[in-house]
């Protein structure tokens, strides 16, 4: 049997983290972690560190899929893994990270008021508004809590879905992460790639 | 030697680690963030690494045999 290590258990952190942005938004910075440690240890380390030992997204779903059984365990759809999909929905992604930001900068430059409420596959707005205390800290950070957990909570529903549907795993095809840290390990590692 | 391997499919390999992670034997690992390469010496050929492939790059095959 395999040796367990500490990050084999940080499916934990996964279900605490969309936890917490029940009780207290502001818990939703800490998503920041999963965005910028990824990329942090690809241009860096130049590997995918991140996605193969620390994703407790992918544990979650390899537990729930694979362990618990949830899962149908059916091939997915070949467009799902194909090149065209997994950039199209990265560049997708990137574009509603974007806008978030520009929400943000809006509420933070006063041409717009705070949001207090969250919104689902980019369309569905959902109150939220007992997660957070007006005045509390400023309107912009509390704002950009708001669209950052949209975006995680999005992202979850969408891998939860696939993982029911196909592989547990599923959501590994085209997340938006896991795009860019293995395009940036495949430039990064170019000439050793030439070479094998 | 074991009769069959794991083949990756490197062109559909998104390199997520879910072979890696499953593999009892250590025999699959994502090579630098770049797709899953096989260690055909450790490989028994099970299937696990296939089984929870989520982009079908792995496929189980059979060795040719070295006369």
């Amino acid at each position: 049997m395999k040796k367990k290590h500490w990050y084999d258990y940080l499916w934990i952190w996964a279900i605490v983290y969309f936890t917490l942005g029940f009780f207290n938004i502001l818990f939703a910075w800490f998503g920041m972690i999963d965005f910028l440690l990824p990329l942090l240890i690809a241009v860096v380390g130049g590997n995918k560190w991140f996605c193969n030992h620390l994703c407790g997204r992918g544990q979650l779903f390899s537990l729930l899929g694979g362990r618990l059984k949830c899962s149908r365990n059916k091939p997915a759809p070949a467009f799902l893994y194909s090149r065209w999909f997994r950039y199209g929905f990265l560049v997708f992604f990137l574009a509603m990270f974007g806008n978030m930001l520009f929400q943000t900068w809006l509420v933070a430059s006063g041409a717009s008021g705070l949001k207090e409420a969250i919104k689902l596959l980019w369309t569905i707005r959902v109150p939220w508004g007992w997660t957070y205390t007006a005045g509390t800290v400023p309107d912009w950070v509390a704002q950009f809590s708001f669209g950052f957990y949209s975006m995680m909570l999005t992202s979850l529903l969408i891998g939860l879905v696939v993982m029911l549907l196909y592989k547990p795993r599923s959501w590994c095809a085209f997340c938006p992460m896991g795009t860019m840290t293995q395009t940036i390990c495949k430039l990064k590692n170019k000439e050793d790639r030439k070479n094998l | 030697m074991a009769k069959k391997y794991a083949l990756i499919k490197k062109e559909n390999c998104v390199a997520c680690g879910a072979c890696q992670n499953e593999c009892p034997k250590e025999a699959v690992a994502v090579w630098k963030g770049c797709y899953a390469k096989t260690d055909l010496e450790r490989c028994v050929g099970c299937g696990r690494c296939a089984k929870v492939c989520p982009a079908a790059a792995i496929s189980i095959e059979k060795r040719e045999v070295q006369a």
